[in-house]
């Protein structure tokens, strides 16, 4: 059977960060609560000079580093975020200038909240398993609104993950994918609206858990695997909390996913989310590791893989980009005036 | 070529002169230079005038037509060309002037220099004057004006250990040469301290390292130098002339602290004028940040490359050094009306030549030179001057 | 406010996204910004200068911080701004990022990163470009 899969990978975390409790201390709330409560304990923020495409663009870079692709032979650019620089033109366009993919390439940006990065792998799984192209590339990258106040302040953060899809050199075989996907307003931003609104505690067992655990069964239903199977799981991480819940819930233990919990540390990057997850559990796989990942997308659906390492990832040259690990190290804190002023919440002209 | 002459001179306050408009400040430049060379406005050939960004500053160009008709020439026809080389456009006109009659194609040239600046804001003045820097390569990557100029003293700083104090002590000089000059914008002292501790701009330099945002205009009156006496008892003799120019971006050239263009344009002036740096007996130098004098000084060979940052300690260009530079206070404290200040260096060394320059006077002072840079040294020009 | 006149930006794309100099073909010397012709080899360079994409690997000649800065990157002061040799010879002026300003010194190793360099008012496009971040030294000691 021919593999389709990961060629390569790449990340990119912008490095500024909040903590909890600064933000809290903004808004009169006790910071240590809220760490509690969310799991977090901090978040990557962009600067003024960091968005979707820059982030992509960056983790496309990174992806390109650790192979030998030429950027020519991607035919393919999909680019999932809830934060495009723009709401009518596309990100996929900077990023295949920006990496010299152009002009003979498809390109679409995605949107399905977390989950449009996981989309984007499965289009272009898709299109090389039917020989329409060599390699697709599929990034998922956000930089994360949150109205100030809300309790998504907290959370909403910036980064993302790009991979090369092929046939050739696989990485890491995509074995299986599933999707789950229902009707189901939990989280929305409305067109035109600066901030996201979403419905509170609903976000919780009717949304973000039914999806994931129905979407994670039925996959390993078809892929015919146990929990136990894998060496590593990632599921989205709206906080540090569900996915450490969905996990028990599905019978994985807290060493499968702690590789690729990165919400505590950086915060939810949204459409980067599962996918940094993904690259930080590359990061440190071996030929032969299994690997089982769910997304999830408010609105609401799941992608899940069973992906598989193979010897191939020993050829990668994995140093020639920084990991997710060196990344999230590499941090500068800012205090909530500098966020505002990033985020553009003291709007200026 | 035949020699050519400074006959009159005019000056305007230096300033934020809010009741000024851009055809007040030429006029009175104008008419103080054509009174004082007592000419009659039917002799006047040609009309040159140097103005870096009319458009910009007061969103109007055809600046020739305007000055001539602000001076009331307008139906005396007279030829009127505007010159524009960033802020070096004052001394292109002076050359372009100076030029003409050279040629024996004019006679009597008006030669002006003026800049209204502050009828625009803080922001829009510093966006206009960064024009004068590579805008595609520079400016749009966020270099600032001021901020060119401070990576030229990071790396004269870097090479030649020239200190934060040195740099002050150009803007301590100048301040105390401006407050003898009754034209300047400042008119006061200003300590080292002071200039140190000011608002950072662009590091190392600090708001009172850069030359301020201003109102004003200067005026010459040039003539055959055969004709002069007929005029005026102290005409002042062209001796040399020099012009050259360079990439528009710093980044692209060789040596960061080194503006060959005022290298170039001063060697070709020298010849002409057979002299050489140490027969200069005053000058006024484009100071327009503290860094661009200690470089000034060096290129046109006043001291070693490198020493320019000890030529204040060494008492060489104070008021009563052995090359007093910037008596008028210079850029940096007479004020930086742009399209003037090459015009206004001028009128400061003539003053000079003159005797005429009261307490700031040189004494014996006979031979002068100005220079005069557009943009970070894309464009320079240096006039030597001669009293007849 | 939106000033418009994107096709000012856009043709300058490859430069300002991929660092697309150019080489003399005759003498071999590489430009950036691109030029129409060597200003060595002149009319002998013209019609032979060649596209070639810098490696955005290079070292700080000099540098400022900027405290008063234009408009469309007051949101940003204080910011540094350097002269950068790049390994191929030309060199550039830009923003140096991802670093603690104090870092910033003459002699320090630079590699370009991708980063928004202005956007034409609330409105008007978003223009991409390159800055410049310290060396990731440590991967390459791994």
């Amino acid at each position: 059977m021919e593999q389709i899969g990961i060629v390569s990978y790449g990340a990119d975390i912008p490095r500024y960060r909040i903590k909890v409790e600064e933000i809290a201390s903004v808004w009169g709330k006790n910071g240590e609560d809220i760490k509690r409560g969310l799991g977090i304990n901090e978040k990557s923020v962009p600067s003024l000079d960091q968005d979707t495409a820059t982030i992509s663009v960056e983790a496309a870079r990174a992806a390109l580093k650790r192979c030998n692709i030429d950027p020519k032979n991607i035919g393919a650019i999909y680019i999932g975020s809830e934060s495009h620089p723009y709401a009518v033109k596309p990100t996929g366009t900077i990023v295949g200038e920006a990496i010299g993919a152009t002009p003979n390439l498809m390109v679409a940006d995605y949107e399905f909240a977390c989950k449009a990065g996981t989309a984007a792998i499965q289009t272009c799984n898709g299109l090389v398993k039917a020989g329409m192209i060599e390699y697709g590339l599929a990034i998922g990258a956000d930089t994360a609104q949150a109205a100030p106040g809300d309790a998504l302040e907290y959370s909403a953060a910036a980064g993302g993950a790009a991979f090369i899809i092929g046939k050739k050199d696989v990485i890491a075989t995509i074995n299986h994918t599933y999707s789950y996907t229902t009707d189901t307003p939990d989280f929305w931003r409305r067109e035109g609206r600066k901030y996201p609104a979403h419905g509170g505690r609903f976000t919780g067992a009717p949304a973000y858990f039914k999806h994931i655990t129905n979407c994670s069964k039925n996959l390993m239903k078809i892929a015919g695997t146990k929990p136990e199977d894998y060496n590593y799981a990632i599921f989205h991480q709206p906080n540090g909390k569900f996915p450490v819940t969905a996990a028990k819930m599905l019978g994985f233990s807290y060493d499968q996913i702690k590789q690729g919990l990165l919400c505590p540390i950086i915060g939810n990057t949204y459409s980067g989310s599962s996918l940094l997850g993904l690259a930080s559990v590359l990061d440190v796989a071996k030929p032969g590791d299994k690997i089982f990942l769910t997304s999830y997308g408010s609105g609401a659906g799941s992608d899940s893989f069973d992906i598989t390492v193979t010897d191939k990832i020993n050829d990668l040259s994995r140093k020639n980009a920084p990991s997710v690990a060196q990344l999230i190290e590499n941090k500068e804190y800012i205090n909530y005036g500098t966020y505002a002023k990033f985020r553009d919440i003291l709007y200026w002209e | 070529m035949r020699d050519v002459a400074i006959i009159g001179i005019g000056i305007t306050k230096f300033g934020e002169l809010w009741d000024k408009s851009f055809r007040q400040l030429i006029a009175e430049a104008g008419s103080k230079a054509i009174i004082d060379a007592g000419i009659e406005g039917k002799e006047i050939d040609a009309i040159y005038v140097g103005s870096m960004s009319a458009g910009r500053f007061i969103g109007q160009e055809h600046v020739g037509a305007l000055v001539a008709d602000s001076s009331g020439f307008a139906h005396l026809h007279i030829p009127a060309i505007r010159v524009e080389s960033a802020c070096a456009s004052g001394g292109l006109a002076l050359r372009q002037g100076y030029l003409s009659v050279a040629s024996g194609m004019n006679d009597i040239v008006v030669v002006g220099g003026i800049e209204k600046m502050s009828d625009v804001g803080g922001t829009a003045a510093t966006e206009t004057l960064a024009t004068a820097a590579d805008q595609e390569w520079e400016a749009f990557f966020g270099a600032t004006f001021p901020g060119i100029y401070a990576m030229i003293a990071t790396k004269h700083m870097h090479d030649y250990g020239t200190t934060r104090e040195q740099l002050a002590q150009v803007a301590v000089k100048n301040h105390a040469n401006g407050a003898l000059n009754p034209n300047a914008q400042f008119r006061r002292e200003i300590s080292l301290d002071t200039v140190i501790k000011a608002p950072p701009v662009a590091q190392p330099l600090g708001l009172l390292d850069c030359s301020p945002v201003s109102d004003g205009a200067a005026s010459l009156i040039l003539c055959p130098a055969e004709k002069a006496k007929k005029y005026t008892d102290k005409p002042v003799k062209i001796i040399g002339s020099g012009q050259a120019s360079d990439t528009l971006a710093l980044h692209a050239r060789d040596s960061i602290c080194t503006f060959n263009s005022t290298v170039y344009a001063a060697r070709m002036a020298y010849k002409q004028a057979k002299k050489t740096p140490k027969d200069i007996d005053v000058a006024e130098v484009h100071d327009c940040f503290t860094i661009a004098e200690i470089i000034a000084i060096e290129d046109l060979g006043f001291v070693e490359k490198g020493e320019g940052g000890k030529a204040i300690d060494n008492n060489i260009t104070t008021l009563d050094g052995s090359l007093p530079v910037n008596t008028s206070g210079g850029l940096k404290a007479k004020g930086h009306p742009v399209g003037a200040t090459g015009v206004a260096q001028v009128v400061e060394i003539v003053t000079q030549l003159r005797g005429e320059a009261e307490k700031r006077q040189v004494k014996d002072a006979t031979i002068g030179l100005a220079h005069n840079v557009g943009g970070c040294g894309a464009s320079c020009i240096v006039h030597i001057l001669e009293a007849m | 406010m939106t000033i418009g006149g994107v096709a000012r930006f856009w043709r300058e794309i490859p430069q300002r996204y991929n660092l697309i100099g150019k080489q003399c073909g005759s003498c071999g010397r590489i430009y950036f910004p691109p030029r129409e012709s060597c200003p060595y080899c002149r009319r002998k360079s013209i019609g032979k200068m060649r596209d070639i994409k810098l490696s955005g690997k290079g070292e700080i000649v000099t540098y400022t911080v900027i405290h008063v800065a234009p408009h469309n990157f007051e949101g940003q002061v204080p910011y540094p701004i350097a002269i950068v040799q790049l390994e191929e010879g030309p060199r550039i002026t830009a923003q140096i990022v991802d670093c603690k300003i104090e870092d910033v010194k003459i002699g320090m190793k630079v590699e370009y990163t991708f980063r928004r360099i202005q956007e034409d008012g609330y409105t008007g496009a978003i223009y991409y470009g390159y800055k410049f971040k310290p060396c990731q030294q440590k991967q390459n000691h791994q």
